[in-house]
């Protein structure tokens, strides 16, 4: 799995309030709908100019706050293929996984990275190439790669239901 | 070498003899809570394939987040939860005349100690209060529980926080988490389990403990947890016939970090926009105009929290340009409160009195702010949009310094008032 994309960057402790404020949670549960608020109180412009196959690069902490999985999936509805930061908050980084969404551990390469430039992330070789040059990650502890291979928890239980 | 709580529940509920820090296994959880995204867990459960859900006896379902439903949306949202909730036999579901669902789970004896609790909402370690093991987790997690019994927990290290001395007047359970957080960080503690232990924790009570919980998500904590104690027993008597075990960590157990602090020369304390730990000295900031206060949620609703305000605000008038928000946590606090005649007191001295729920700390509905005003809370959050107005700001600190502020108008130092 190879992502390619352009960077948007941000900081540390970037909160699921600012991803996805509270007062959108509740009446729809349609990633699209909530993907044209995704990132809405911390940078208005990212929900109107994100393109497919982006990348978020962050401090550490990302994702803290809520529970809300409407954080990861309109993210991933807005079209970001990949988030990359020095340390995610453990709720956000279980919504990950459970959506399918890659969630990269990189902490020495976050700040060699600039807003706007192409990265390309080799997931399996655990690779993350940038102008800085490469950088390698931890692959995903074998328990939890399994949910995110059969494409996130939903997918995952069904098929060890069958 | 002993084991940690977090390593002793954890084998026990994944049917293990023991797990080591970092370990990642198959847990069954004895409580599952969801509130108001209930009805988004339902879709996703249908989706799965299965047709009812495994232990609907393990099930709570209290509705809080927008109680009562301030829109039509949010109406057919709880409609299809409580259909949801009659047609899968789900006897433990409160309606929205009950409370937060923090508050809820333990007064209707559904927390105990030696167990572990899972709910779609962040603030579930609050019931780590009572010696459960108590976090949460995502919707589709819930989903998944209620179809298979089980979910995957890592084990976490764990950090020891030893609190003596005594506090100060006017310094409360507030405070010290507030210190702590501003100490180590929002990441200070990130997928730790905390243990709060020491002579000032053994001398607060069980609400003061229960702040302490609710707000270890602040720095990251995949629990807060409290040793049972006698004060844990009395509280849960009267709400449970069930047996319980209590699970303490060995004295040798392996802590990744222990960690003094001692509470006797701490002051009012309060988190600064836009970060929870952006924490300074309420005297620091003393002065600032506010527009709003607002007392209550599942970190500072409580019959204790809204003793101290009236205790503040009983004879007085709050400033006459501000608002001030009273949201007792739950039914049973709402009662006592009014039996005891601090409703009376908060209402007389200018305060609206508004059903429990989450809505106003989240932005859902009531108490929302416009932008360029100033709220001052007892919630335990304060990010930028968090009450629906991302050119607002909030602050938080304890029910007392909140009450005082009221009266002034201004962020003011409670200490004078109590005296």
């Amino acid at each position: 799995m190879t992502f390619e994309g352009r960077v948007w960057k941000y900081g540390d402790s970037v909160n699921t309030d600012v991803i996805i404020p509270g007062k959108y949670i509740f009446t729809t549960p349609d990633p699209l709908e909530l993907a044209k608020h995704a990132m809405e109180d911390l940078d208005p412009s990212f929900a109107g100019s994100v393109k497919k196959g982006d990348i978020i690069v962050a401090g550490v902490n990302f994702g803290c706050g809520s529970s809300r999985e409407a954080a990861v999936t309109c993210i991933k509805a807005a079209g970001v293929s990949a988030i990359v930061a020095k340390s995610f908050s453990r709720i956000y980084f279980r919504n990950a996984i459970n959506q399918g969404l890659p969630v990269i551990q990189c902490e020495e390469a976050v700040d060699k990275i600039s807003s706007g430039e192409e990265i390309t992330i080799d997931f399996e070789k655990g690779k993350l190439y940038c102008r800085a040059g490469e950088f390698n990650f931890p692959a995903l502890p074998e328990a939890i790669l399994g949910i995110f291979k059969d494409g996130g928890l939903v997918s995952h239980i069904k098929k060890t239901l069958r | 070498m002993g084991e940690t709580f977090a390593q002793k529940i954890i084998a026990l509920k994944a049917g293990k003899v023991s797990v080591k820090p970092t370990e990642i296994v198959d847990v069954s959880p004895d409580v599952v809570m969801s509130h108001d995204n209930t009805g988004d867990i339902a879709s996703i459960f249908e989706s799965i394939g299965v047709k009812r859900v495994l232990q609907p006896s393990k099930i709570v379902i209290p509705l809080d987040h927008c109680a009562p439903a301030a829109t039509e949306s949010y109406a057919l949202n709880h409609k299809q939860i409580r259909e949801f909730v009659s047609k899968q036999q789900i006897q433990h579901f409160y309606d929205i005349n009950t409370g937060i669902c923090h508050q809820v789970l333990p007064e209707k004896g559904h927390v105990l100690p030696g167990t572990l609790i899972l709910g779609s909402d962040s603030h579930t370690t609050t019931y780590g209060a009572f010696g459960a093991f108590a976090t949460g987790v995502g919707r589709s997690e819930i989903a998944a529980i209620w179809a298979t019994g089980k979910l995957w927990l890592m084990v976490p290290r764990t950090f020891k926080i030893n609190v003596n001395g005594k506090f100060s007047e006017g310094v409360y359970a507030k405070d010290l988490i507030l210190h702590i957080i501003g100490d180590l960080g929002a990441d200070g503690a990130l997928y730790r389990a905390v243990e709060f232990c020491g002579q000032a924790i053994r001398d607060m009570s069980i609400e003061g403990r229960m702040t302490l919980c609710n707000m270890s998500v602040e720095m990251g904590a995949k629990i807060g947890y409290v040793e049972v104690d006698e004060k844990t027993i009395q509280w849960l008597a009267p709400r449970t016939n069930e047996k319980y075990d209590v699970i303490k960590s060995d004295p040798d157990a392996d802590f990744e970090r222990i960690i003094d602090y001692d509470v006797a020369d701490l002051e009012p304390k309060i988190a600064c926009p836009h970060a929870v730990d952006n924490v300074r000295l309420v005297r620091e900031v003393a002065g600032l105009n506010i527009d709003q206060a607002f007392i209550g949620t599942c970190t500072n609703g409580k019959l204790e929290d809204l003793s101290i305000a009236a205790s503040i605000l009983k004879g007085k008038r709050i400033a006459r340009k501000v608002r001030l928000l009273i949201l007792p946590a739950s039914r049973e606090i709402y009662i006592n409160a009014v039996r005891l005649g601090i409703i009376e007191e908060l209402a007389n001295a200018g305060a609206v009195i508004l059903n429990p729920g989450c809505g106003p700390c989240i932005g859902v509905h009531q108490g929302a702010l416009a932008p360029g005003e100033i709220c001052l809370s007892t919630a335990n959050r304060n990010f930028k949009g968090r009450m629906g107005c991302n050119e607002a700001e909030i602050y938080l600190a304890s029910p007392a310094t909140v009450a005082a502020s009221a009266l002034e108008g201004k962020i003011a130092d409670p200490r004078r008032y109590l005296q």
